[in-house]
């Protein structure tokens, strides 16, 4: 999917919108996947303060806590800014290093994740405790596995980088590669404010 | 003379047809694929119209046992759920597979083999979900499966979990489709080919598409709620627990209204190819089509929740609904006074392709019209779950969709063959697709006014519904007779039918312009197109220039094995997610991970 080639006939090398049809389908690909997060985040809307018993958003959600893993993720969308703006200038070590750095504040976060996840359990909460703890794991679990597919997708650019297939002048793979972090990260930021900053 | 040049095939050397079977599981070629997705999903409409006789046969006569009512449930899901995610979708995907590249002057899709992991998604969801009835039941609570139906208290088979996981592997096909059709058709246009120089088909298929990219995730989350629902015992619809039943109808409708567009869309499409070329002009209000087409899609997403009228949503609620569904009939309205303009003045051919065109004009207009009554709010009380609204649906997917379908595959069928299907045999089958239709669906209307309930297993003798019953199910083996003489029709054409040439039909759009079948690559170099009717009205020397370009021969057939893998995975994992058993799920998503990185380092 990464690399998959154009196909128009010869004679038409360019695309009838002069977008690269990999970055046009990505975008694409985005709005869909912007539909599914909001029915997930309307389905928590609805279904969080309709819990008949379990602990409550206020009684449970650790903002300090998830504040900081926010701002881990915030952070890890400059570092891919970071890349993407050194190979644009051709420089080789500095977008390896900040593509790792992104992928390692990624994993980061999931480890927040984790955490937050762990002490959520020992308060009972759970998919099936109740309203709450089934929509809330529901939306910050898709949102995590977001996140995984994201750092995978990091390794394929960064092992392409380390091979030298990506370039000063061919680097669509890691402008890819940002468009989808930084919808996730967009997407945790609308989850931050509805789920804990409204939520509680 | 010119344009007989233009389109004599023999000149070319066709590279592909390999005859292997092994060339089926790789190919990428976005005619292959659409083939694959024509006939798979041709299958699937069998065994629904199978399972349809079922369900006539069981309301025949009164207090009938043909089957339990357990097994009854089963068919009746089933039946929906393959007709609409198994049979229509696919197979228009199929048709807009096949076609739309070739209507744009493109060699491919943008992403081949992407199409073909669409295709492998589909297939496997559809067998996922047939495989439910050996392995304990099959889902058993309606295509729309509302709570708490499909909870386990009242659907404790896995019937519901291999509904909810392969409607989303079938979904998640269908978005990746959706993509590959947006960003084909925005970007992949030969030259010369702006927007509003674009073939109605592949105009249709573009709303369609971008309707399956915004209303697909809707059902996705609704499936995956499902899912954990029975699988975990999240609460989401159960409401001793505080559950929103009502979330599962909004998220469903959400998804299922604009699918009804998902499903004619691409059906006007069809309509808008076949009534000009045998009318023999040229479309009357090419825009007006377009335009109305984008309404349709642009209020599809509107009008949802007038499947819940008898929810007891607000009165202003319903009010609004009600409107919106009704202002939907002036741009429907709008294309139909398009199609009976361009029969006006044109001088009728009328070929199979045309009968059925007709044929869907006419049958979708009397759906179109029960439509709106039951858009009205008190006519919805009424009627609601009654075999009325079975009516309705049919007259627009069958009388709508379906008569399309075989108006397409009449038309193409010499593109994707270079045979013409028997006239004679497509007359019949005709006659009988119209008279079996509207016996079976007809006094449907009259059996809903009459307080018949839907999905009901069986009815007493003293309710009078009898009669009607007896003769639908008449009804219903006349279309399966229409049915099986399309297959001795696809049968004996195949090998004994009248050879068709590249332009057998005198077209108006580029498919018509390379040979039947066309080239594994289509185009040798890419056509310039300087108006909506390239073969109509033009000279047909760049057109000519495309086909009979030299030293194009030795273009690669691409393959790829991995987009198989993929969806092969996640088949592995759907069982595991149904069972709960960690190393199936783990084991189906290694394959899944090793098919993607297979896709990520094929060498191209």
């Amino acid at each position: 999917m990464l690399n998959e080639s154009m196909t128009a006939p010869t004679g038409a090398h360019e695309t009838s919108l002069n977008i690269d049809n990999r970055k046009l389908g990505t975008w694409v690909f985005l709005a869909s996947e912007a539909v599914f997060f909001s029915s997930l985040i309307v389905t928590y809307i609805v279904m969080s303060g309709r819990a008949v018993s379990g602990p409550t958003p206020q009684e449970v959600l650790s903002i300090p806590l998830v504040g900081i893993n926010t701002f881990v993720l915030i952070s890890s969308s400059v570092t891919m800014v970071m890349a993407l703006a050194a190979i644009e200038r051709g420089d080789q070590r500095r977008l390896r290093r900040f593509l790792i750095a992104t992928a390692l504040l990624g994993l980061l976060f999931l480890s927040g994740q984790a955490v937050e996840f762990t002490l959520l359990y020992q308060h009972g909460l759970s998919l099936h405790s109740d309203l709450f703890g089934a929509s809330f794991f529901t939306l910050t679990g898709f949102h995590g596995a977001h996140v995984s597919v994201g750092i995978l997708w990091i390794g394929f650019v960064l092992a392409r980088a380390f091979s030298g297939g990506v370039t000063k002048e061919n680097h669509l793979a890691v402008e890819l590669v940002g468009l989808y972090w930084h919808f996730v990260d967009v997407v945790w930021i609308i989850i931050f404010t509805v789920v804990y900053l409204i939520g509680t | 003379m010119q344009r007989n040049m233009l389109v004599d095939a023999q000149a070319l050397p066709l590279q592909r047809y390999q005859t292997s079977v092994l060339r089926w599981l790789v190919t990428t070629n976005h005619k292959d694929i659409g083939l694959l997705y024509i006939s798979a999903s041709f299958l699937f409409f069998i065994v629904g119209g199978v399972e349809a006789l079922v369900i006539r046969l069981q309301l025949a006569e009164p207090n009938s046992r043909v089957v339990s009512p357990e097994v009854y449930n089963q068919i009746f899901t089933m039946h929906g759920t393959t007709m609409i995610f198994l049979f229509a979708m696919p197979i228009l995907v199929g048709f807009a597979n096949y076609i739309v590249p070739l209507q744009l002057g493109a060699r491919d899709m943008a992403f081949p083999r992407l199409n073909a992991m669409s295709f492998w998604l589909f297939l496997f969801g559809g067998l996922v979900l047939y495989s439910s009835f050996v392995l304990g039941g099959a889902p058993d609570a309606g295509w729309f499966a509302y709570a708490p139906l499909t909870g386990t208290d009242y659907s404790p088979t896995h019937g519901m979990d291999f509904w909810a996981l392969g409607i989303l592997m079938t979904g998640v096909g269908s978005t990746l489709g959706a993509i590959n059709f947006v960003v084909t058709i925005l970007n992949m246009r030969t030259r010369g080919m702006s927007m509003l120089k674009m073939p109605l088909f592949s105009w249709q298929i573009l709303v369609t598409a971008i309707l399956i990219l915004f209303a697909m995730p809707a059902l996705t989350v609704d499936a995956i709620l499902l899912y954990f629902e029975r699988a975990f015992r999240a609460p989401f619809f159960l409401a001793q627990q505080g559950g929103q039943p009502i979330l599962w109808q909004h998220l469903f409708w959400f998804f299922g209204h604009p699918e009804v567009y998902i499903l004619i869309l691409p059906a006007f499409g069809i309509i808008s190819e076949v009534v000009p070329v045998f009318s023999r002009r040229r479309i009357f209000g090419y825009a007006a089509i377009i335009y109305s087409g984008i309404a349709i899609g642009f209020l599809g997403f509107t009008v949802w929740a007038h499947h819940m009228f008898v929810v007891g949503l607000s009165p202003i609620a319903d009010a609004i609904f009600s409107l919106d569904s009704m202002i939907i009939a002036v741009p429907t309205s709008i294309k139909i006074f398009n199609w009976v303009a361009t029969m006006w003045g044109g001088r009728l051919n009328l070929k199979t392709p045309m009968l059925f065109a007709i044929g869907f004009i006419s049958m979708f207009m009397i759906g179109g019209f029960s439509g709106i009554t039951l858009a009205t709010v008190p006519v919805d009380w009424q009627v609601t779950d009654t075999y009325y609204v079975v009516a309705h649906l049919h007259y627009v997917l069958f009388g709508g969709t379906v008569f399309a379908i075989f108006a397409g595959l009449y038309y193409w069928f010499p593109k994707m063959t270079g045979r013409f299907l028997s006239e004679k045999i497509g007359a019949l089958q005709f006659w009988f697709m119209v008279l079996g239709f509207n016996l079976t669906f007809l006094p449907m209307h009259i059996q809903g006014l009459m307080g018949m309930p839907r999905r009901i297993y069986t009815y007493a003798a003293n309710t009078s519904w009898g009669d009607l019953n007896f003769l639908e199910t008449i009804g219903s083996f006349i279309i399966a007779i229409a049915v099986g003489i399309f297959l001795w029709n696809v049968a004996v054409s195949m090998r004994r039918g009248r050879p068709a040439d590249g332009d057998p039909w005198h077209g108006h759009t580029l498919e018509w312009a390379v040979s039947s079948p066309p080239p594994g690559y289509n185009f040798a170099v890419a056509p310039i197109v300087h108006s909506r009717w390239p073969l109509l009205e033009e000279n047909p020397d760049s057109v000519a220039e495309a086909h009979f370009a030299t030293g194009v021969t030795d273009i690669p057939e691409e393959t790829s094995v991995f987009p198989l893998v993929v969806a092969f995975g996640l088949g592995v994992a759907v069982y595991g997610l149904v069972y709960l058993y960690p190393v199936l799920i783990l084991l189906g998503v290694a394959i899944l991970f090793a098919g993607i990185v297979g896709l990520v380092y094929e060498p191209r």
